[in-house]
C-alpha cells in the first residue's frame, strides 16, 4: 500500500529553494480509507515542511484531539512551535440524518486549513469567512 | 441455569448501578490558557474543602500538569453532589518558549516551561478522551470566543457526549461580554461569573450540582 505522504517528488518541488508559499490542497478521496495516525502524519509532515495544507473534508473530533495531542509532542524549541488550525464553526446538527446521528456517524465535511504557526495568522474569522495572512519562511 | 444466570446479572447490575452512583465523578476544567481555569477551580475547592488546587498566575501556561482534588463535595438545594476536580492546562496548537521571555524569563526557564506546557495540553487531551465523566469549559468573557481552539474543543467534547458547563469568566473586568460567548455556542448554556471575586458562584454550584449531580 502506498504512503499517505503527499509529498511531490523533490525534483517537482516548486517550494524547494525558493521563498514560495506550498499549498497541499488534499480530497477526501485521499484521506479515505487512511488510519487516524496515517492522516495526522500527512498533516504534520506537510507542515512541518513549511507547507499549508488544506483538507476538502476536514478530521473528525477525535482526529483532532489526537492532532492537538500528536503536534504537542513534536514542538521543540527553535525547530517546531505548532500548528495553526481554521475551520468554520460546526455547522448546525441538522446537516446530518436522522439515520446517520441514529448510527452515530459524524459529518466531518468541513474545509480545513493547517499550517506551522509561525507562518499563518488569522486575520478573521466567523461562520462564512475565514481570512489568513500567510508570510514566506 | 439461564433463570439463575439473569438474577445474577440483574443482582450485579443494580448493585454495579449503586457504586457507580457514589463515586466521584471526574469533572474535567477546560479553556484556553489565561480563561481563570486555576482561579475557578481553587475557588470551588476553597469553597467546599478548605483547600487549593494548584498556584494562579497571569503568565500563560501557569497549570502544566493536570491537578486533581479528589472528593468535592458540594450540596445544593439539599442535593449533594460529589465530584473530582480536574484542573488542565490551556489548551492550544503552538507553544513559543520566546512568548515567555517577555515575562522577565531565562531562556532556559522558558524553554523548560514551554516543554512542561507541551506535555501537560497533550496530557489533557488525553484525559479529555478517556479520563473524565464531565466538563465545565471556562472562558474569558473579554476576549473572542470565536477560535479555533474552542470551536475544536466544544466539537470533541460534544462528540464525546460528555455533560457540559460553559463558564463565562471575568464579568468582573471592563469589556466583559457574556453574550458573545453565548451567541458562539448557542447550543449549551453559559453562565456568567467572576471566579477571582466569587460573583455568581451560587448559579454555578447550583448548575454543577443539576449538570453532574
Amino acid at each position: 500500500m502506498p504512503g499517505p505522504k503527499a509529498n511531490v517528488d523533490a525534483a517537482d518541488d516548486p517550494d524547494d529553494g525558493d521563498d514560495g508559499v506550498r499549498i497541499d490542497m488534499i480530497s477526501g478521496a485521499r484521506m479515505e480509507g487512511l488510519t487516524t495516525m496515517e492522516k495526522i502524519r500527512l498533516i504534520l509532515d506537510g507542515v512541518r515542511d513549511g507547507n499549508i495544507v488544506i483538507l476538502e473534508e476536514g478530521l473528525s473530533p477525535d482526529e483532532e484531539s489526537r492532532l492537538i495531542e500528536v503536534t504537542m509532542t513534536e514542538i521543540s524549541p527553535d525547530d517546531f512551535t505548532g500548528i495553526e488550525i481554521e475551520t468554520y464553526p460546526k455547522a448546525e446538527a441538522g446537516d446530518q440524518s436522522f439515520l446517520d446521528k441514529l448510527m452515530g456517524r459524524e459529518s466531518t465535511q468541513k474545509l480545513t486549513v493547517i499550517g506551522p504557526a509561525n507562518r499563518i495568522e488569522t486575520l478573521h474569522k466567523d461562520e462564512n469567512l475565514i481570512s489568513t495572512l500567510v508570510s514566506r519562511k | 441455569m439461564g433463570l439463575l444466570t439473569n438474577l445474577r446479572d440483574s443482582i450485579s447490575r443494580v448493585t454495579d448501578g449503586l457504586f457507580a452512583a457514589d463515586e466521584p465523578k471526574r469533572i474535567g476544567i477546560y479553556g484556553p490558557p489565561n480563561a481563570g481555569k486555576t482561579t475557578l477551580a481553587n475557588r470551588i475547592a476553597r469553597d467546599w474543602t478548605g483547600d487549593a488546587v494548584g498556584p494562579e498566575s497571569h503568565i500563560p501556561h501557569e497549570t502544566r500538569r493536570a491537578r486533581r482534588k479528589e472528593n468535592v463535595e458540594i450540596e445544593r438545594n439539599g442535593r449533594k453532589v460529589t465530584i473530582d476536580i480536574v484542573d488542565t492546562p490551556g489548551v492550544t496548537t503552538k507553544v513559543d518558549y520566546k512568548e515567555f521571555l517577555d515575562h522577565d524569563m531565562e531562556k532556559d526557564d522558558a524553554v523548560r516551561r514551554s516543554r512542561e506546557a507541551t506535555e501537560g495540553v497533550a496530557e489533557a487531551m488525553h484525559w479529555l478522551r478517556e479520563d473524565v465523566d464531565g466538563v465545565i469549559y471556562v472562558l474569558d468573557s473579554t476576549t473572542d470566543p470565536f477560535t479555533q481552539v474552542n470551536t475544536m474543543l466544544i466539537g470533541i467534547i460534544e462528540s464525546q457526549d460528555l455533560p457540559a458547563l460553559i463558564l463565562a469568566n471575568k464579568t468582573d473586568l471592563p469589556g466583559s461580554d457574556v453574550q458573545q460567548i453565548a451567541n458562539a455556542f448557542p447550543q449549551h448554556e453559559t453562565i456568567p461569573l467572576s471566579a477571582l471575586e466569587g460573583d455568581n458562584m451560587d448559579e454555578v454550584y447550583t448548575k454543577i450540582a443539576e449538570y453532574f449531580g
